[in-house]
């Protein structure tokens, strides 16, 4: 418990930081939308955009940076599994379309 | 933890992964309590995962054009349409809530209980916020026709999507308001004082910072994809 409370101890200041870059995140992905960037570049911006947002509230507001190597794995290795139900339901999708699109015509 | 164990600093990296897991001891050196928030929001975040996925199917699969979100959740401010800026005042608010929510946690292993209260009470409320303005969207896209099985902009699948994650996630915003509403009148009446341990405050706020961790993948995936 003491080692526990001895590692919550940071300033407050690190916070306040954190809180200011996920607030410049998200002004820059809302701007991606209002300057009407489209394509790859829209969504490459996008994900970067999301994936930092979500790193900084895992490892900072979370304290997932200052947690045990083993705590990190058992949390954050299995939503890679989500990977693999994304890519097959991806392909599903292509495949439905492709079908309404021949077996449906216009 | 016994003395032998103090003096000798545990094993980092990959080693202590090993140590930690196959060691005659509890794997994880947190209070029960955090594990167990932590493997519920896990299970939590396949729940979201998953509606995530069906959404992104159905959008694949669709021959109808989706509606276009920049345009749908665009406001009228002083006649002049300003694109999705309710969701982007949405983002902020949540992003807020989960600031003060980390601080409180801070102020609660300081063990300054007016401190903690206040800061609860402002994510609560900012959550409260969150909420009411969710229910405006609801209300407004209800008003122009958006139902779960069709709407006048396009693709039908749009409501479904639409209506399923953000108010699931808005139920999480709900729940969360409630919980930390009663986690913060137990600190102010000193019930984690007495016991000598805020570790309460940090597994709320895990909570807390999970539900602002959804809206920034509803956020990309959903509103500006």
């Amino acid at each position: 418990m003491e080692q526990a409370q001895g590692q919550q101890q940071h300033s407050i200041a690190i916070y306040l930081w954190i809180w200011g870059v996920l607030f410049i995140l998200s002004t820059f992905s809302y701007l991606v939308d209002y300057f009407h960037l489209q394509g790859y570049t829209r969504w490459t911006l996008i994900i970067v955009f999301m994936l930092l947002k979500a790193g900084f509230i895992v490892a900072i507001f979370m304290h997932m940076a200052w947690e045990r190597l083993a705590l990190k794995f058992a949390i954050l290795v299995p939503p890679l599994c989500l990977l693999v139900l994304i890519g097959l339901m991806a392909i599903e999708g292509d495949y439905t379309f492709i079908t309404r699109i021949a077996s449906f015509p216009k | 933890m016994n003395s032998t164990a103090e003096t000798s600093a545990p094993a980092s990296g990959l080693r202590g992964v090993a140590s930690d897991w196959s060691a005659d001891k509890q794997a994880f050196p947190v209070p029960w309590g955090k594990a167990m928030m932590w493997i519920f929001l896990l299970s939590d975040t396949f729940v979201f995962s998953c509606f995530l996925t069906g959404y992104m199917n159905v959008r694949i699969s669709t021959t109808v054009p989706w509606p276009n979100p920049s345009e749908v959740f665009a406001l009228q401010i002083g006649g002049e349409s300003v694109p999705l800026i309710l969701i982007a005042i949405m983002t902020f608010v949540l992003i807020t809530s989960s600031g003060t929510m980390a601080m409180a946690v801070n102020f609660g292993y300081r063990r300054d209980r007016a401190k903690t209260t206040a800061l609860m009470l402002a994510t609560a409320a900012l959550g409260a916020t969150f909420v009411s303005m969710q229910a405006f969207e609801w209300t407004k896209l209800i008003t122009e026709g958006v139902r779960p099985w069709g709407n006048p902009m396009g693709a039908p699948q749009f409501g479904a999507s639409f209506f399923m994650i953000t108010g699931f996630h808005g139920l999480h915003v709900s729940a969360g308001v409630i919980y930390l509403a009663l986690v913060a009148r137990k600190v102010w009446r000193g019930d984690y004082e007495r016991r000598g341990s805020y570790e309460i405050v940090e597994i709320a706020g895990l909570y807390w910072h999970f539900v602002d961790l959804v809206w920034v993948f509803i956020f990309a995936l959903f509103y500006l994809w």
